[in-house]
């Protein structure tokens, strides 16, 4: 049964089971394979990507749902050639370490962003619950704190 | 003679095996009402049941699992009832069940508000709490029978779906029939809560 939404600001349409996980149909059907698959349970974070704005686990997100609505990928965060707040933090903090899980964090710390534009330590505790096999929360927290600086900055 | 020993050991076998089960069901699963239990009583043994009271935690973290554990994930009530504003309930749980994550899911997913917190009460406490207006939001009896025999997250206890592993949930001791026909009864016999 096709389905109908944008993903990335561009209108597709894809003839899948109505039930597919819609990270199967974004990295093996569209071919974009930054998010992720960690546990398939919506449990680790990494297949994080946006439904309209908000942060959805794409794992335990039918494809059926997403008729109609703007999905974005972490190909599709920095917007009209300009990097994202989040991708230049995380550029200058140099997050990563294996980087499997980053997109998934910088998703979910894009969509926080937009509703909390200056976060707390307690507001991060409480909004950003991704998980990190390399244990990069500390330099995320500091890029997480620097993304909102750029982000006024830029405002 | 000698034919007598197999017999014997099927004999023992099934014992064993019955009783394994009846183990199995007595930790994982709480008896059905009896057969005299009044509308009250199979109201409320599907109420007080995990499926609902998780929802329905006196603090600020929803419950999950069959023990009942706070959320995992640090996961908070947020400001309406529907997580904080970065971590929703919609971030993992949508419409309906999903059977490949496990991750359950009905419409308005969400924790129930504070005015009707259940857990800690008693099930007279609790039905004299979904009976109040200042509680329940001010609805009137029969606008609560309603929410409880139509409301598609309550009725979602009947049909959990499977957890994380693949296991299918418990569902509440009666059948969604019995508990709406129940609820129904209680409610045109005059909403009368006993004293115990």
């Amino acid at each position: 049964m096709p389905t109908t939404f944008k993903i990335n600001g561009r209108p597709v349409t894809v003839d899948a089971d109505p039930k597919s996980p819609l990270l199967w149909v974004v990295r093996d059907t569209l071919d974009l394979k930054g998010t992720k698959f960690g546990c398939g349970k919506a449990a680790c974070g990494a297949c994080t990507l946006h439904v309209d704005g908000k942060a959805v686990r794409s794992c335990s997100y039918a494809l059926k749902f997403a008729a109609g609505k703007e999905i974005t990928t972490i190909e599709g965060l920095s917007k009209d050639g300009e990097i994202h707040p989040v991708q230049q933090a995380w550029t200058e903090h140099i997050v990563p370490q294996c980087g499997y899980c980053q997109p998934g964090f910088m998703m979910a710390t894009a969509a926080m962003l937009t509703e909390i534009p200056n976060p707390t330590d307690e507001d991060i505790d409480a909004n950003i619950v991704n998980v990190c096999r390399c244990a990069t929360y500390y330099r995320m927290r500091k890029a997480i704190h620097r993304a909102a600086e750029i982000q006024k900055e830029n405002s | 003679m000698h034919y007598r020993w197999p017999v014997v050991f099927l004999l023992i076998m099934f014992a064993g095996v019955s009783l394994a089960f009846t183990g199995i069901d007595r930790k994982t699963s709480p008896p059905p009402p009896a057969d005299d239990a009044t509308p009250f009583d199979v109201m409320m043994s599907v109420v007080t049941h995990k499926r609902c009271m998780n929802c329905h935690p006196s603090g600020d973290r929803p419950r999950q699992g069959e023990d009942s554990h706070l959320h995992n994930f640090n996961v908070q009530r947020g400001p309406d009832n529907h997580g904080v504003k970065g971590l929703q309930c919609a971030t993992c749980h949508q419409k309906e069940n999903n059977e490949y994550s496990g991750v359950p899911g009905a419409p308005h997913w969400g924790l129930a508000p504070l005015s009707m917190a259940w857990e800690g009460l008693s099930r007279t406490e609790i039905a004299r709490s979904f009976l109040s207006r200042e509680n329940n939001g001010g609805k009137s009896l029969e606008e609560t029978v309603k929410h409880m025999t139509e409301d598609e997250l309550v009725l979602w206890a009947f049909t959990p779906g499977v957890d994380d592993e693949g296991n299918m949930r418990e569902v509440p001791p009666a059948s969604e029939a019995a508990f709406v026909a129940a609820v129904k009864a209680w409610a045109a016999a005059g909403a009368v809560v006993p004293e115990k």
